[in-house]
């Protein structure tokens, strides 16, 4: 191994934490918010360890990753976790979101959820935290299966936890979908294991290159990669599959929404990258004429999110319908199936984990400041009560139009440079401009409402609490210098993503 | 294509039940039949695993003895034991599951008197345009005094 022994245990150490958090926290004394406290300081622990893994990956000099064996037990006997650049990032991205999604709607946690249940609430939050980041560092396909249901669960359990009936209701058809999807990609693994003979992904690799070599077992092998496709499709919301999110989306509280959203679903987008690089291949994938596909429904999806965020009131199912819309971006980079198509889908993953948090929180800031009403009409004027909330919503907006300068500008140029190379460069640049000016045109409206001063209104005056500033400057920050900075980061990225094949 | 299907009989009829159990929670109004169908759909995956791990002729992966009675290492005595702690962790897995969808479908029960999901939503709308009308009404009876 080429790095230090400290940053060889990190991957283990930042799940264990986690759990050991989710396992600590019902005991704890429940006052003065203690509970939320624990999970934002061992969330932020968690930043500083990847960020510190980071740094120890792009400078070992070496290899760039290293696989880290349960308990000293080599892979077909023990289970195992990998870590490279490509997981380091998103690990350290998915930690600050989770961080910022907490702190930013903090205020809102306290009036949604009661004192009592709130203690349930951080141990969904940790658990959820745990196998997000077990899923972007496990190496072993059946431990993924295992937390994408322990993730179900805590989702599902997070959207209820509002305790409203259609918080429920939209929890009970979250989990339906979720279930199904969760089954396909069971039987995926099963079928997988089958051919293979190894849960291990590299070991899988090697046998699947050998088969695919022979032409043999070419229509099992299909079937299982559209199944485990179609299987985490549901689940990560892409769009002919995503009916159920405006409504898990729109009716849970607000940090629910920001972490499904932001989190929830690249958790699994992430693990459908590393089927496809991993366990297959891009040869493989272009063989089993899987990219196509996906790529075709990436662009359905950027239309058909954005057509339905339209014709939305509630400001949070717009937002809701907007993220189906992301989605279809990230799969249009999948669908590309080469290393820069790839590492851009990436890169909006970044983005949009930064992007769509902030949103929420915007929102819950404004519609706090009009009387908790969730419609856009409501929001009239509200900038000018809560202007931070204000700001996060301009520069939200500002980066899903993809304004230079903005979050959102970095990550479409690297999915329109990506796609110069391929032979669908005409769909694929046809559908980023008209999903662009379909986002502005509910996005604009937004903030037009926001910015407009409302005279009928009394005026409101709102104390707006010191952490919330902090948060939102914070990813506003985040959102420009992503917007400026963002190329060493898609150098590092594109080189995470060679290095994971 | 018809020789293959009665040689893997077992992974046929495990893919079988699995349809079967995805339609139904597809397809069912009912909730319970849904979450029937879940672990229907989660059985027929174990049957799937409990079939590849098996090798006929082989024993149960607990070391024997021979008639010496020394212990038999020897891997090739042995039927795959991976694929049952495959079965076991996923029995956990929708167990769990499973407690998790009888407990949502229980406070929907409380809050709709109802187990079909599209029901629930009708309801709601309903209720939602029974509020909106007297807000309407009290507003006019407001205009008229």
């Amino acid at each position: 191994m080429s790095v230090n022994i400290f940053a060889y245990n990190i991957p283990f150490i930042s799940i264990f934490l986690m759990m050991l958090a989710a396992i600590i926290t019902p005991i704890l004394p429940n006052r003065k918010r203690i509970p939320e406290k624990l999970s934002c300081a061992v969330v932020f622990v968690n930043v500083i360890l990847s960020a510190y893994l980071i740094y120890v990956l792009t400078n070992s000099g070496g290899s760039l990753t290293f696989n880290f064996a349960m308990g000293n037990f080599p892979a077909p006997w023990g289970n195992e976790l990998r870590a490279g650049p490509l997981e380091a990032i998103l690990s350290f991205a998915f930690c600050v979101s989770m961080l910022l999604s907490l702190m930013g709607n903090s205020d809102s946690t306290a009036e949604d959820i009661p004192e009592k249940r709130r203690v349930i609430f951080c141990v969904l939050v940790n658990l959820l935290t745990a196998s997000l980041l077990a899923l972007t560092y496990t190496n072993d396909i059946f431990t993924a299966y295992v937390f994408i249901e322990i993730n179900t669960i805590a989702a599902c359990a997070i959207v209820a936890v509002k305790e409203s009936p259609e918080s429920i209701r939209a929890a009970l058809r979250y989990m339906i979908m979720s279930s199904v999807g969760s089954g396909l990609l069971l039987i995926a693994i099963c079928l997988l294991y089958d051919l293979t003979g190894h849960l291990s992904m590299q070991n899988m690799n090697l046998v699947i290159k050998n088969l695919i070599a022979n032409r043999e077992y070419i229509m099992p092998l299909t079937v299982a990669l559209a199944l485990a496709t179609i299987g985490l499709a549901i689940k990560s919301a892409l769009y002919p599959f995503a009916s159920w999110l405006p409504d898990a989306h729109g009716n849970s509280t607000n940090v629910s929404s920001a972490i499904l959203s932001g989190l929830v679903l690249k958790g699994h987008i992430f693990l459908l990258i590393k089927i496809f690089v991993r366990v297959f291949g891009l040869e493989a994938i272009h063989d089993l004429r899987m990219d196509n596909i996906i790529f075709a429904l990436g662009i359905i999806a950027m239309i058909m999110g954005s057509v339905n965020a339209l014709s939305q009131v509630n400001v949070k199912r717009m937002i809701a319908w907007s993220s189906v819309a992301q989605v279809g971006y990230i799969f249009l980079g999948i669908g590309l199936n080469t290393n820069a198509g790839i590492a851009a889908a990436c890169l909006h993953i970044i983005v949009h984990a930064t992007v769509k948090p902030m949103l929420y929180a915007a929102v819950s800031g404004l519609s706090s400041a009009a009387g908790h009403s969730k419609s856009l009409h409501a929001l009239m004027g509200t900038f000018y009560v809560n202007r931070w909330a204000g700001l996060g919503l301009i520069a939200g907006a500002f980066s899903m139009m993809g304004i230079p300068a903005f979050a959102g500008f970095a990550s479409k140029l690297s999915l329109m440079l990506a796609s110069f190379d391929s032979p669908v460069m005409i769909f694929s640049l046809a559908a980023l401009v008209t999903s662009s000016v379909l986002n502005a045109l509910y996005y604009v409206p937004a903030v037009i409402v926001v910015l407009t001063h409302d005279k009928t209104k009394p005026k409101v005056h709102m104390n707006v609490s010191m952490i919330y500033k902090i948060s939102m400057g914070i990813f506003i920050a985040l959102t420009i210098y992503l917007g400026l900075f963002c190329v060493t980061l898609l150098r590092l990225l594109t080189r995470g993503v060679i290095v994971l094949g | 294509m018809f020789a293959k299907l009665v040689v893997n009989h077992y992974e046929a009829a495990a893919v079988i039940i699995f349809g079967i159990g995805l339609s139904n929670l597809l397809l069912q109004r009912n909730l319970i039949k849904k979450i029937i169908g879940l672990n229907i759909m989660n059985t027929s995956v174990y049957l799937f695993l409990a079939a590849k791990g098996y090798i006929s002729g082989r024993a149960a992966p607990l070391l024997i003895q021979d008639a010496a009675g020394n212990w038999i290492n020897d891997a090739s005595v042995y039927v795959n034991p991976v694929p049952s702690g495959l079965v076991l962790t996923g029995i956990v897995v929708s167990l769990s599951v499973t407690a998790f969808a009888l407990a949502l479908t229980l406070r929907l029960y409380e809050s709709y008197a109802t187990l079909n999901i599209d029901e629930a939503l009708l309801k709601m709308t309903r209720e939602q345009e029974a509020l909106e009308e007297n807000l309407l009404q009290e507003s006019d009876e407001d205009v008229l005094l």
